[in-house]
Order: C-alpha cells, then structure tokens, then sequence
C-alpha cells in the first residue's frame, strides 16, 4: 500500500474544506466510506499517495430518513445497517437486496451504497436498483447541495460527474406510489462473493385492474454505465405485466446492451441473460406490487 | 469387505494436537515469522510471455537508500537446470510473471520502489500459448535446444514436444473390429490452480560464508533444502530448513520459488530476508495444474465388455518440461481390466508457468476424457453407467495399464457401494441429472524417517520430518498408540527441522500416513524391543521371555516370574538404571503402497436460461484400506471434491491474446464457496492395503478425480446435451446448449 495521509471531518462544511483545499493546491484527495473498494484499490492497482478523507463522522452520510413523501439514505451507511432496516425494507426491497448481495457478512458492515455508486463500475450492483427506484444523488458542493438523477451520476467506466470539491452526501427517492415495487437480481456463476455478469434493476406500478401504470428497468454490467432502458419501461407500460409483456421488455434490453467480451462473460452470454434477469426481476416486482395495490407502504 | 480387524485406537476420531493454535490463530505460518533487523525481499517480474531479457542491471537499485541487496541472473550459477532457470531467467522469460530479478529493503513499499529502479530490456517473441499452437510443424520454440525425449529414432530437430510416452497392450485395431459399438470424444480442460489459501511465503537468515536457516512454508523442507542448495551450488549441510505450518498445498508446495532469492539476497545483505508472494504472484509465478487435450476412444461388445481403448493425451508443461503426462497416462485406463489399449502422451512447452503438482498431477484430465467417454458409452449400450465400469472392473491379480498386477484393491467394493446407495436409488430429483465416476490414485511410498522418544514420565514424543497438511500428527500419534498400547493422549507429534530428524521425502504422493506411518510404527516396535530388554534385566529373565501386551511388559505364559507388569511409565521412570533414555528410531524406503479407487456420483441442475449449475448433492465413495482417523479421510474426501467440482464447473487459467493471465486473483479465479456446495456425503470403504501393517493405502489424491467427469456426466444427463470442454461455467453451457 501507498503512503496516505487521513483526514476524519465532522461536518459537510470541514468535508468541504478539506476537498476545496486539496483541489485548489493540486493535491490528490479521496473521499472514504467503508473503504472495502478504495482500500483494496490502494493496496493493487492504484498505490499512489492521497490525503483519505472519511466521512463517515459526518451525520448526514448517516442519516436515514423516511419522509412523508420522500425517503434518503446517507451516502455512508453500511449494507448491514440498511438490512436491518425494516421499513427501508419493505419501501425498496430491490435497492435493499442489491446491497445486500455485495461482499460477505463482514464485508457488509463496512460497504455502503454511496460507496458502491462512486466507485462507479459498471457492474456496481446497487447503481440498476437506485436507478429502477428514481434515486437522486444530493452531492455537497460550494455553492450548496446539487442534486442529478442516478442514471445521470455515472459518466464512464469508474468515472462520474462529481467534482474534485464534492462529495456524495446521500441518495434520495420518492416513496413508492400504491402498486409500485421493486426488485434487483444479478447474475454471477457462484452464489455470492462474486461481481455481476450481468445486473437488472426493475421498478413497475400498477393499478387495481393489474395494468402496468409506470415501469423502469436499469441493466448492469452490460455497457460502460448502468443503462435505464426506456423501451423495456416501454414494453411494460399497458400491459397485464403478463409474458408477452416481459418477453418484450427482455428483448428491448438485449437491444439496448453493448457489452464487451471478457473473463466474466462473452457478448453473446451478456446479451441473452440480461434479457432473462429483466423478465425475471420484472415478474418479481410484479409479484410484489400486486401486494401493495390496496395498501400504500407509507 | 475383508474382515474387520479389532483395533483399540485406529478407527477413532479424536481432536487433533494442533488444532487449538490453529483455531486461536497461535500457529505460525510462513509469513508469520519475523527477526530483528528483517529486510523485505520483492521480485521484478517480466511483463512479457515470452523474450529474449537482452539486458537486466540492478546497480540502480542498489544505490537506493534503504536497498540493501538485488539480485538477478549473474548472481546465479552457470549452467542452470530448468529449475534454476524458473527461478530466475536467464537468457529467456517464457511466461508473464517468469522472475527477472529481486531486491531486499528495509520495507516492502521501499523494495517495491527500488524494482521501479531496475533496467531492462526485451527482445519480444510471439507466445505459444495453446497445444495446438505448441504441436504445430512451424511452432515458434520456446526452447531451441528441445528435442522430444522417447522418440524410436532422436529426432533432427527441436520442438516444443518436451518427451512423449506410449503405453500399450494387445491389438487395439483388432479390439476395436471386435467392438458392437464405438465412442470418441476430444476434450480440453485449461490449466486450473491449486488454490491453497496460504501464498508462499519464507525468510531467510544466512551469514557471510552461506550458511544459515531457512524457515518457509512447505510441503517438505528436505526436499526444499536440497532443490535450494542445487540451484544455488551450496552445501545441504550448511542449511537449515525449517518447516512453519501450511495453509495447503495440494502439490503446489512440492517445489522452490523464493527460497533461493531469500538466501541470496540474506547473503549479501548479511541480514535476514522475508518474502512473501502476493495472491497475483501465486496465480502469475507459482505451478498450477497442466491444461490438457485428450482424446479417447473406447469400443464396446453389447454386453459392455470393453474390446478396445486409445487415448491421446497432450498435457501443457508450462514454461519448461514436467508435465505429469506420466501419470495421467498410467491412470487412464487403470481402473478397467482391459485387453487391448494404446496411450500415447505429450509433455509440451508453453508460454505459461511451469506447472506443479496438483493432488494425482495428471490424472483428473484423463480420467474425465475416460470417464466422460465410459458413460456415453453405457448411453449406447444401454446400460446402468455402474454396471459398466463393474464388468470391466480392475480387481486383484488384474493386470495394472502400468505393469505390476494390483494386489486387494477396493474398486469392485467401491462400484457394490455406490449401487446401493440411497443417493443411487432415489429417483434423480426434477429438473436435476445424476453423473457417476470412477477415480484412481497410485500412491507412493518413498523414505521417511521417525524417532520415537519416550519421556521420563512414559508419555511418547514423535518426531518426524513430514509438515502436517491433513492432520498427519493425529494419525500418528494413533498408529503410535496402537502399536504401543498407550492411549492417544499420552503422545505427541513434532515436525522436526532439517536438523533434527533423518530425511524424509515430501509430504505428498499421499504417502505420509502410509511410508511416514510406517517408519513411526517400526520407531514404536524399536522401542518396545528396548523395554522389553529393560524388562528382562530388570525380572533376571531372557528378553525372549518377556511380552508386550496392552502399554505394559508381562512375563511369557509360563514363565515362572512372580512380578508385577512393567508399563511404559514405569520402563522410563527407571531408564537411569536400566541402560539410559529410550529413544527408538526407523528410517525406510517404503514399499508397496496400495492404490486407492472411488466412485463419486452428484445431483446437479442446470438453469437452461443462465446455464448456472447448482449442485444439489455429491457422494464420495473411496477405499482409504484402512481409516487410520476417520474424520480427516472424510475431509480429504470432501476437500477433493469441492476441488474437483471447482475445476469441472468455474475454475480456469484465462490468458489474453499476449500471454497475460487475466484472471490472477479469487475474485475472477472461481474456486467454490462454502455456498456453492452441498454438504458431500462420504463413505469410506476399507479393503486394507496387505503391504501395510495397518492395512493404510493413502487418501489425499484420489477425490480430486472423480468429480470433474461425475459433474459433466451428470450436465449430460440433465440438459441431453455432452460438452466436452471444462469449465462447465454457465457462458460454455449456455452457448453448447444453444448449438444443440
């Protein structure tokens, strides 16, 4: 491991700081959460030195906050915590089950979804399940919080659009309407402490009758960003939600993908099974908000 | 089964003597060792698969502050064998990651940045990176000066073929125009690594005139002692080699990689030098197993005798020659009693690391060609895949494929196991597909060497040059207690270093328990000799007059001796007077190891929408001769099984068109996790081994074997569809079920 230097502040105004200061002498700062990729970065493929500033001290990454309307989840949290979180639960099942698949048990006292989303891969499992659930990113800056979209977070492979100055405080999510659920499932050849092959994040809302009033489907690890496939979301919208519907909504994702072959997987299998995890994750969703059509969760 | 021999201690399950430092993190491995003054000791490895190193210089590494040795080829002796020249290159790097030279420092982020410092340059070749590409006419060579070995006629020019083996019997074309039907199949299987969880790791400690200690992580100090010294022109009697404990091994342990960097760089920096590989350096730069092409062909009479069997088999060296095409040519055809057979094997050079051993080295890629072709075989005939392998069943007096006839195996009591049980005759779950296998290990005798101390209180010190992997201390300190009727708790077992006990030969081949047992059971009836004799002078009576029964000496019947049993407590108690301190010792070559042969069979679904495997169970049936300590049998068993089952479904060298492993790390290297598994279920078969006097025949290689073809055969059975090709990972299933 490379030298560092570490830095724990204890409010967003000193995180602030601290990044501004790095940024304006040129100096290399990185922010840390649960550290479980940035240490293990530190330790093989980037071993230069950098100024580690932990914001784990900082109470809003570690705010959850389940509004009226609207629910946020600090940037820091660890998966754990949020797992233990019934009503976090029982709102977004498919962001809450796309953090829990990351890592091991121990692992997960650690790793957070802010994390995941800044470490910007695009296999990151939570980033399809933030997208499917309409999370917005509330990013600490200068001039006062901005906040953009997840499916706009992401810029490239490892990439996104924070600033060297700001810092992830939190996503937040509109709390789902009566009918809406969500689900996340990925596909990795053992049964966990594994990456994604492939990932697909689904959100649908559906009215008395069973139709599918609104729908977002997310894939993973299927292109160099998470991709919301609005043609899936397409597909879904009008329909019963029945196999037709989910055959299509597969189809459009496999359209929609422009993977690369490697070790984890070749084009081809990467095509095909993201259009089986959007049909399968789909139904679950599905199943799911047939549940909640009479009964708001919040 | 033979009849079942009464034993007091064999056969039962106690703890083992190192199990509490080992689960309170209190034993010491590799890396756990540290002296004061300690530098770090790192490796510049190549970046290339295959060049020519036209030029290395480390004096500007040397100048760094904190640098106090670097070494690189010219440091090295002249005329270095292929081991030397794996330990660090010479004229050539044949893999990416082939070392090209090493530093010591005072730390390891200081030793990192004086590698940065080293000069090199490379005359880039094109690798070899398949047998294909390898076998081929116009081949690029990796090794000018290779001529294939065991050819009729010495042929006029080099190639990578490294050395050919034909075994053969009878008239193959003649068995095959006998044949009511024929299969072929051709199958590949990449190179896989053992896995072990413990990377290398030692530290060296060597003064001015070479001489010194080595501590390092081994599966036989002995034999690093002696490889070290060879490839670095030193004295054997000027090392000490001391064995830490290890975290597995597998085979992957029976050979150097740092050690000789370690004393070298020690040497010239007269201090102490640590070195530790890191998982990417284990993947890159240690030995995995051989990838392999085989190609088999069996013929058949309709009632399932065979007439006829052919196999082809290429077996990928690495960077230099040593591929165990040897073994796994003997192993194809051994368990079958066959008639007509013709094997012909491969040891090729390729631009990837040179392979090691990896539990039965060989056999598990031949085996699966075999297993995989008997069990499209029974498809044909029409006939339970059990059924088959028992009509053509190797059994004692059968002549082995390999020369000598087998004495009592266990294999037809393997086969009459499997038949009947429950996870046999229950119907194949839903959805799912049941595979059978058979597996084969020769196992190995070779020199052990035991003391057997008794202390002054009539407990027993063992010690023993063989580093305990699967629980070797336990079962020695049973056998010791069997044969001298003391109960397990009264002994313990010390791994002595190079200087503390004779020689022994590594621990591996699955020989411990059997050669290294067998050494510790003459020590113990050395010792019982002398108490006897105590006994006699002690009761004025003949030593032949004196019996060893139950830990004690007793008079003969009949002796007229009116005195009380003297047992081991007493003996030492009054070995002052008696002639001094018992001390009883053995040392052999020990002959007539027993092959070991199992049948596996699993339950495995296949998701046609994925092509993910989820194995549903996994039985190991296996002749141990006799359970010396029945848990860790088990425990090889299962250990082999997810390994075998890791190799058949997930785990496979992925290299990139330039030679580069892409996949150096657990992460994207799949060996399975506790998840993945079912709970294997085992049943040891014991059909004792006649050339042991327990009956031991060695366990630890054998599972490994069966499960890669169990899986496939059961993948076949579940989807109608055969793939030939490991891993069976879900993008290889998915894409042959698709072509079906």
């Amino acid at each position: 491991m490379g030298a560092f230097a570490y830095v724990a502040p204890s409010s967003v105004a000193e995180a602030l700081a601290v990044l501004d200061e790095h940024a304006s002498l040129g100096k290399r700062a990185q922010v840390l959460a649960g550290g479980t990729d940035v240490l293990v970065q530190m330790r093989t493929v980037d071993t230069q030195p950098r100024t580690l500033v932990d914001i784990k001290g900082v109470a809003e990454t570690n705010r959850v906050d389940i509004g009226a309307t609207e629910t946020f989840i600090g940037a820091a949290i660890p998966s754990a915590v949020l797992n233990d979180n019934a009503e976090l639960k029982a709102l977004f099942p498919g962001v809450i089950e796309s953090a829990d698949l990351i890592g091991s048990t121990q692992i997960q006292g650690r790793a957070s979804i802010g994390g995941n989303l800044c470490n910007s891969s695009p296999a990151g499992d939570t980033i399809p399940a933030l997208i499917a659930s309409s999370g917005v990113c509330v990013i600490a800056a200068r001039g006062g919080n901005r906040e953009v979209p997840v499916e706009d977070f992401v810029s490239g492979v490892g990439t996104n659009v924070l600033e060297p100055n700001e810092f992830l405080i939190g996503i937040k999510f509109p709390n789902p309407a009566p009918g809406t659920a969500d689900a996340y499932l990925r596909f990795i050849p053992r049964t966990e402490m594994d990456i994604a092959v492939v990932g697909a994040g689904v959100s649908v809302t559906i009215d008395e009758n069973g139709t599918c009033t609104a729908a977002r489907v997310a894939i993973g690890a299927v292109a160099p960003t998470v991709l919301l496939v609005t043609r899936a979301s397409d597909a879904l919208v009008g329909t019963q939600l029945d196999d037709t519907a989910l055959e299509a909504a597969g189809v459009a994702c496999t359209e929609a993908a422009s993977p690369i072959s490697d070790k984890r997987g070749t084009v081809e299998y990467r095509r095909k099974v993201v259009a089986v995890l959007c049909r399968r994750a789909t139904a679950i969703a599905r199943d799911r908000a047939k549940l909640r059509v009479r009964t708001k969760v919040r | 089964m033979s009849e079942a021999i009464d034993y007091k201690v064999i056969g039962t399950r106690p703890i083992r003597p190192d199990g509490v430092d080992k689960v309170t993190g209190r034993a010491q491995f590799g890396a756990d060792l540290n002296l004061p003054n300690m530098l770090y000791g790192r490796v510049l490895r190549s970046p290339h698969a295959h060049a020519r190193l036209t030029r290395v210089d480390v004096s500007k590494a040397l100048e760094m502050e904190g640098v106090y040795a670097a070494i690189s080829r010219a440091d090295f002796p002249e005329n270095p064998s292929d081991l030397g020249k794996n330990i660090m290159a010479r004229d050539k790097v044949l893999y990416h990651g082939h070392a090209v030279a090493a530093v010591a420092a005072k730390s390891l982020i200081c030793a990192e940045a004086a590698l940065a410092l080293i000069e090199t340059s490379y005359e880039v070749l094109s690798p070899v990176l398949s047998l294909d590409e390898a076998m081929a006419d116009d081949a690029t060579l990796l090794d000018d000066e290779c001529f294939t070995k065991n050819l009729p006629e010495t042929p006029d020019k080099p190639s990578n073929i490294a050395a050919v083996m034909t075994l053969s019997r009878g008239d193959v074309e003649e068995g095959f125009e006998q044949a009511d039907v024929i299969v072929e199949g051709d199958y590949n299987i990449p190179m896989a690594h053992q896995g072990y969880i413990e990377p290398h790791a030692c530290i060296a400690n060597i003064n001015e005139s070479g001489q010194g200690s080595v501590w390092t992580c081994t599966q036989g100090h002995f034999e690093f002692r002696a490889l070290t010294a060879k490839v670095l022109g030193m004295n054997v009697a000027d090392l000490k080699f001391i064995a830490s404990e290890i975290g597995g091994g597998f085979g992957g342990k029976t050979t150097i990689y740092l050690e000789p960097l370690a004393v070298l760089l020690s040497q010239q920096a007269r201090r102490p030098v640590k070195m530790m590989m890191t998982r990417e350096e284990v993947f890159r730069a240690s030995g995995p197993a051989a990838g392999t092409h085989c190609k088999i062909k069996v013929g058949a009479r309709n009632d399932g005798t065979i007439t006829a069997a052919k196999a082809w088999l290429a077996y990928e060296a690495g960077a230099f020659a040593g591929a165990p095409m040897g073994p796994g040519a003997m192993a194809v055809f051994a368990p079958y009693d066959l008639e007509n057979f013709h094997v012909e094997a491969f040891d090729v050079l390729v631009n990837k690391p040179k392979v090691a051993a990896y539990r039965a080295p060989g056999a598990p890629q031949s085996m699966h060609a075999m297993e995989s072709a008997l069990d499209e075989l029974a498809r044909k005939l029409d006939m339970d895949p059990l059924d088959l392998r028992m009509k053509n069943a190797a059994s004692e007096g059968t002549q082995a494929p390999y020369g000598p006839k087998f004495p009592a195996i266990g294999l037809k009591e393997c086969l009459e196991a499997a038949k009947v049980h429950p996870n046999y005759t229950s119907p194949v779950p839903e959805g799912a597909g049941r595979g059978v296998a058979v597996g084969f290990w020769f196992n190995v005798g070779m020199q052990s060497s035991a003391e057997v101390h008794i202390n002054e209180n009539g407990t027993v010190t063992i010690i023993e040059g063989n580093p305990d992997i699967g629980g070797s201390r336990a079962s020695m300190c049973l056998m010791a207690a069997e044969t001298l009727g003391v109960p397990y708790e009264q002994i313990r077992a010390v791994v002595g270093d190079t200087e503390s006990t004779g020689f022994s030969n590594v621990t591996g081949g699955s020989r411990t328990t059997f050669a290294t047992g067998m050494a510790v059971i003459q020590a113990c009836e050395d010792i019982i000799g002398q108490c006897k004799s105590r006994a006699a002078a002690t009761w004025g009576v003949d030593e032949d007059q004196v019996e060893w029964e139950d830990g004690q000496a007793i008079p003969s019947p009949g002796v007229n001796a009116d005195v009380k049993p003297l047992t081991l407590a007493d003996i030492a108690g009054n070995a002052a007077k008696t002639g001094g301190p018992l001390l009883g010792r053995a040392s052999l070559n020990a002959q007539g190891a027993g092959a070991s042969f199992s049948v596996n069979m699993t339950d495995l679904k296949v998701d046609r929408e994925t092509g993910k495997v989820d194995v549903l169970s996994f039985t190991a049936i296996q002749d141990a001769g006799t359970a010396i300590h029945p848990a860790y049998v088990e425990g090889q068993m299962q250990g082999g099984a997810a390994q075998g089952l890791g190799w058949a479904l997930n785990e496979e060298y992925i290299y990139d068109k330039d030679g580069v492993l892409e996949n150096a790390g657990f992460l994207d290297y799949r060996i399975p996790v506790a998840s993945d598994l079912p709970m294997i279920d085992t049943q040891i078969i014991e059909v004792p081994n006649p050339r042991h006097p327990y009956g031991v025949r060695g366990v630890g290689e054998t599972p490994i074997v069966a499960p890669l073809a169990a899986a496939a055969n059961a993948i076949r059975d579940a989807t109608g569809v055969r793939i030939n090709d490991l891993p069976l990972s879900p993008p290889n299933i998915l894409a042959q079920l698709d072509n079906a």
